[in-house]
């Protein structure tokens, strides 16, 4: 099948755009990313405000008995600190990034699991959400995240909490986070029903659905 | 209807300084129409390997210049394409370019007044078409610029906005600048706030068009303190530029 | 609501224009959640993140979304009970 290229791109003289060399650590970058020194912030909608004596955080679905943790609770959870690599659709990729949060293992020790769960769907205040597959949250991999660089997590990156999936593109980490629910079947979220790719990993550049 | 809009080549014929980090580029359309004051030309750039960058600038200059357009852009010191424009384009170079673009903030003659602006920084861009607009109609609405910058040095149009206020009775030019002021400065000294919005509304007079024009907080402050002092909502209409100014 | 991020829908202009093939700002619609009946311009736009989002000035429920990917373009009117269109 002969591939046409049907535009004619007319290139900008002496434009190079961001940088992208990424020099000796370049292994860890996936493809189509580059390297930023700072942390972008991106959203769909309004900073949530909320405050903490209200926040809450459950866990539904198919599970025995739902769980719902108030802020103190939650907080109190066998919480670490972690290091990750975090990688944004938009092409940003951002090394060693440091988080202080609970493993997604502790959080979902708490609850009895029913068997034929087998995706999530995270929510947030706000009402972002994004979906999935619930081993991909299991062993270490996802963590809630309420402190960024030794202090409190910012609002506008997510703050009080976060979840960060660091293996999966950032638009998975869902920010404000309020709540996870365990399901039978797949429901895509917020960008999954609107062309990203339902997974989002990016070593395998992962990122639009039916392209 | 207008056709649909189409991406077009533009020539480089002049570039201007207009103060330290503002720059006016003029572009020679192979395929101009006619604007609006308030309208704005999305200008995109491409790397040699498929990068694309992609910003919005309003038109500065009136669509009696036929041909051609003027973009007024401010240099953003970690942007993408502002600095593009500043570091390197010379006149001769070419910039891919797509518009006249915008139906809901434009302004005419036709709409009468009086006219109430209010600019931030380089949102005085687009409010600066609607002044030169104005100044070559023949029914002239009062109107009141309110115009915010951080030094006397940085005051975009200046000198044209002074002669334009000099000659013309129907139009009143507010200035403060909020980092520092020269000596003898009679204007206001600090950021756009509720007493400066009354004083523009009582130049401006009864039921003012609204264009407010810059950073998006200082445009979301703007826009709230006029409606709170009594401009009807659906008369205010604002052009936020994002968080940098 | 001071968030710095915002923009009028303005900013997608040209984005919007190019894919309904008119200037959509001047456009009415009407807010499917709570009913706001407006211009297209007095939508929020939201432009930093995978895609755009266009929320009501009223009740910042989402009215449209636009998605880019290289080979296409999606856009989710769901959130608008209609769009208007003047003719000539």
């Amino acid at each position: 099948m002969l591939r046409v290229d049907m535009t004619d791109r007319f290139i900008s003289r002496g434009f190079v755009g961001r940088a992208k060399d990424a020099g000796d650590k370049a292994g860890r970058v996936p493809p189509g990313q580059y390297l930023t020194e700072g942390f972008p912030v991106l959203s769909a909608g309004p900073t949530p405000q909320v405050p903490l004596e209200s926040w809450e955080f459950t866990v539904t679905g198919l599970v025995k008995a739902p769980v719902r943790w108030s802020w103190r609770e939650f907080t109190a959870l066998p919480s670490r600190d972690w290091t990750v690599d975090i990688s944004c659709v938009t092409k940003w990729t951002k090394l060693d990034t440091r988080w202080n949060g609970v493993s997604l293992d502790d959080v979902l020790a708490a609850v009895e699991i029913d068997p034929r769960a087998r995706f999530v769907t995270a929510q947030s205040y706000g009402g972002y959400t994004t979906n999935l597959p619930l081993t991909d949250l299991l062993n270490n991999q996802a963590f809630v995240a309420w402190q960024y660089d030794g202090a409190p997590l910012e609002p506008a990156h997510g703050g009080p909490a976060r979840l960060v999936v660091p293996h999966l593109y950032l638009w998975k980490s869902a920010k404000w986070v309020r709540g996870l629910q365990l399901r039978e079947d797949d429901e895509p979220g917020f960008w999954e029903s609107l062309g990203y790719h339902n997974r989002g990993d990016p070593w395998r550049e992962e990122r639009y659905s039916g392209d | 209807m207008p056709e649909p809009l189409a991406w077009q080549i533009s020539t480089v014929t002049a570039i201007r300084a207009e103060t330290p980090e503002v720059s006016s580029f003029t572009l020679k359309l192979p395929s101009w129409r006619a604007h609006r004051a308030g309208q704005h030309y999305d200008v995109r750039l491409t790397a040699l390997d498929g990068y694309q960058a992609q910003r919005s600038y309003s038109i500065a200059s009136p669509p009696s210049r036929t041909g051609e357009v003027d973009l007024t852009i401010e240099k953003i010191a970690d942007g993408e394409v502002s600095p593009y424009f500043h570091d390197t384009l010379q006149v001769g170079d070419r910039v891919e370019v797509r518009g006249p673009i915008g139906g809901y903030f434009v302004w005419e003659p036709a709409l009468g007044g009086p006219l109430l602006l209010v600019a931030g920084g380089s949102g005085v861009v687009p409010l600066m078409a609607m002044l030169r607009e104005r100044a070559a109609a023949d029914a002239k609405p009062p109107a009141v610029l309110l115009h915010s910058s951080r030094t006397f040095e940085d005051v975009i149009y200046r000198d044209e906005l002074a002669t334009l206020a000099d000659g013309d009775a129907g139009l009143r030019v507010i200035q403060t600048l909020t980092r520092s002021q020269p000596p003898g400065w009679t204007g206001y000294d600090r950021r756009i706030d509720r007493p400066m919005l009354a004083e523009a509304i009582a130049a401006a007079g009864a039921s003012p068009l609204v264009y407010i024009c810059g950073p998006t907080l200082l445009v979301e402050a703007a826009a709230n303190g006029l409606v709170e002092l009594g401009v009807p909502p659906a008369q205010v209409r604002t052009e936020r530029f994002g968080p940098t100014s | 609501m001071d968030d710095p991020l915002v923009l009028d829908a303005n900013a997608v202009a040209g984005d919007l224009a190019e894919l309904f093939g008119f200037e959509m700002t001047a456009a009415g619609h009407r807010c499917a959640h709570c009913g706001n009946v407006g211009q297209m311009g007095t939508l929020l736009a939201w432009t930093q993140g995978p895609g755009i989002t266009l929320r009501c000035c009223i009740c910042r429920d989402v009215v449209l979304r636009i998605v880019r990917t290289p080979a296409r373009t999606l856009i989710d009117v769901s959130g608008a009970a209609y769009i208007e269109v003047r003719r000539g």
